[in-house]
């Protein structure tokens, strides 16, 4: 089945999508929901750009095989990595934010920092 | 053996080294420990940097594997200076931290904060070291990760909310980054940076590539803190602990700086990046105007700390008009002041850590006639801010001197003038804390201060003693860096 350049088109929604939150949004926890959607769209342009269409996974290929370009992949799994440790310790600063303010939402947040 | 295999030590031995110092849970053992392998670490860049200027360019395969299959370390006069940069802050900022980092985070462990301390300079070493562009992310995110998290143990809850923005831009930054990389990962199946550069340049007007030369700018923009993408900076460096301000207030903007230094005069090219898409017309205005701006916002600022993280947004701007200025010359300045400004950033902010330590704040009001309690250190702060200005005799004097020179040398006297405008502002906001510290008695909390320990004094006056020398005997350090910058100029590809 060919695609055309669908993928690409995905990505670039899911990247504005993602982007439009982390700005827009005012409560951190939905920012963190955008910077995730944010990273993940570039998952899905690294793996997109490795594929061949009709190309196989390159087990042992037979001399002419074709198959699809497996580095980009490999990237994308150490970019996961660091994807899950940046919401990990995000998650944790939320946690934090809650304890010590009370509160997520950044407009309170910054009422309490001025009245301080 | 050892020699040959100096540019991987480098970075194996730190990093093996922090989860080793998790298991040290006494906080003198961690401490040493870390102590320990930061000074090796130190002395590793000092005998890789004689290397390079001795026999030139040092090549590297990791695991044997040759390049553009495995990741190649290439090491020039550039990048061994940006890693002996980081050695040597993180070496004296470690030999500071027991006494500060006691009082400052007496609820912390200390093996998980020197573990951090660790880590965060293995990211900034390898982001300098290495010659692949997707290493080059990994270890950014390393460095980053780690001072998102020394950054949350400030003292005050708004540290919280500073190290969660700084975690937000810093992250858009780097995914800009990656989204660059694979762009032109598509166009040329290669990650390598010599390769890179070699296979980019028949492409070079596609649109693919104009893309990630755009995404590039502005994701390494983002780490750098070029104004106006500075935002995450000043609350960052004003409420993280004085240990980890210092250390990341001296490295991390710099070592951004080369790989800006790398992606656009190495790989991109200065014909393609100056003269086809003129970066310059926008780096020029843009550092101008950080300078100005941010030099103007230090000097209404209340709080000593957020003072200096202004001013050093400022200095990045005089950096990025040295890189925007395409010369020799230019680079010079440009290099020379990454050392420079890390020397005298690094003293000032030791020095405030150490009142930070006796009279446990460092708003302005806090501390009239500081300058009386506790002599050593604030004649440490002064030194550090003559050189801020720019001073003859001081490394501020030779960063400017070099900077004014390519600007001249380029025709362009208005950017010469708003620098030496930009000095006479330094003026300003340091004086406000020479008056306060000087021209009036100690009252309230400083009346019982004292002198900080010895162990706290040596390391701030051994930067401070450092900008000193290297402003009287500028030899080294301008020669490295013209070096350096001739290396940039050449490019990449062969």
């Amino acid at each position: 089945m060919n695609v055309g350049l669908l993928n690409y088109w995905v990505v670039i929604f899911l990247m504005m999508v993602g982007f439009y939150i982390v700005m827009s949004s005012r409560n951190l926890i939905k920012k963190m929901v955008g910077l995730s959607l944010f990273q993940t769209s570039v998952f899905i342009l690294y793996i997109t750009m490795g594929k061949i269409t009709g190309g196989t996974a390159p087990i042992l290929a037979q001399p002419g095989t074709i198959y699809s370009n497996p580095l980009p992949h490999v990237l994308i799994l150490t970019a996961i990595v660091v994807g899950v440790a940046t919401t990990a310790l995000g998650m944790g600063l939320i946690v934090r934010i809650k304890e010590s303010y009370g509160t997520i939402e950044e407009d309170d947040i910054q009422t309490m920092d001025r009245e301080q | 053996m050892f020699a040959e295999h100096l540019p991987i030590l480098q970075i194996v031995v730190p990093l093996v080294s922090a989860p080793v110092c998790v298991l040290l849970r006494r906080r003198e053992w961690s401490w040493g420990f870390a102590l320990l392998i930061s000074w090796f670490c130190f002395g590793m860049s000092a005998l890789l940097l004689q290397r390079v200027l001795q026999t030139g360019t040092v090549i590297y395969y990791v695991g044997n594997w040759a390049p553009p299959w495995g990741i190649e370390y290439r090491i020039d006069a550039v990048n061994a200076f940006v890693v002996f940069l980081g050695a040597l802050i993180g070496s004296v900022v470690l030999l500071y931290a027991p006494r500060s980092v006691a009082a400052e985070l007496p609820g912390v462990r200390a093996n998980l904060f020197y573990t951090s301390l660790l880590l965060c300079m293995t990211g900034l070493m390898g982001m300098a070291i290495t010659g692949d562009v997707f290493n080059l992310f990994v270890f950014l995110e390393i460095s980053a990760l780690s001072s998102y998290a020394m950054i949350a143990l400030g003292r005050d809850r708004r540290a919280l909310t500073a190290s969660y923005n700084y975690l937000l831009m810093g992250t858009v930054g780097a995914t800009f980054y990656v989204i660059g990389v694979g762009l032109l990962y598509m166009v040329t199946g290669t990650l390598n940076m010599v390769d890179l550069a070699i296979r980019l340049e028949p492409v070079l007007m596609t649109r693919t590539v104009l893309a990630a030369f755009a995404f590039l700018t502005v994701g390494i923009s983002l780490k750098l803190a070029l104004f106006p993408l500075h935002l995450w900076l000043p609350n960052a460096y004003a409420h993280a602990p004085s240990v980890v301000t210092a250390f990341i207030a001296a490295t991390a903007t710099k070592v951004a700086i080369y790989v800006f230094l790398r992606f656009f005069y190495g790989i991109f090219g200065t014909h393609y990046t100056f003269e086809v898409l003129h970066l310059d017309m926008v780096l020029v205005p843009l550092g101008l105007t950080g300078v100005i701006v941010a030099s103007l916002v230090a000097v209404y600022q209340t709080n000593i700390k957020r003072m200096l993280a202004y001013s050093s947004v400022a200095q990045v701007g005089y950096m990025m008009i040295g890189v925007g200025l395409v010369s020799v010359t230019g680079l010079t300045a440009t290099l020379v002041h990454m050392f420079n400004h890390a020397l005298m950033k690094g003293a000032l902010f030791l020095a405030m850590g150490c009142i930070v330590l006796r009279v446990g704040a460092c708003e302005l009001e806090d501390l009239r006639g500081i300058g009386k309690r506790m002599p050593i250190t604030m004649a440490a702060f002064v030194a550090g801010g003559l050189s801020l200005i720019g001073i003859p005799l001081t490394v501020g004097f030779i960063s400017k001197w070099y900077l004014v020179l390519a600007a001249l040398q380029r025709g362009w006297w208005p950017v010469a003038v708003l620098i030496l405008l930009g000095s006479l502002i330094a003026v300003v906001y340091i004086w406000r804390v020479v008056e306060v510290a000087y021209f009036h008695e100690p009252t309230g909390k400083t009346a019982e201060a004292t002198e900080a320990p010895l162990s706290m004094l040596v390391p701030t006056w051994m930067l401070v003693g450092a900008t000193l020398y290297f402003g009287m005997s500028s030899t080294f350090t301008s020669g490295v860096a013209r070096r350096g910058a001739e290396v940039l100029m050449a490019g990449l590809a062969p």
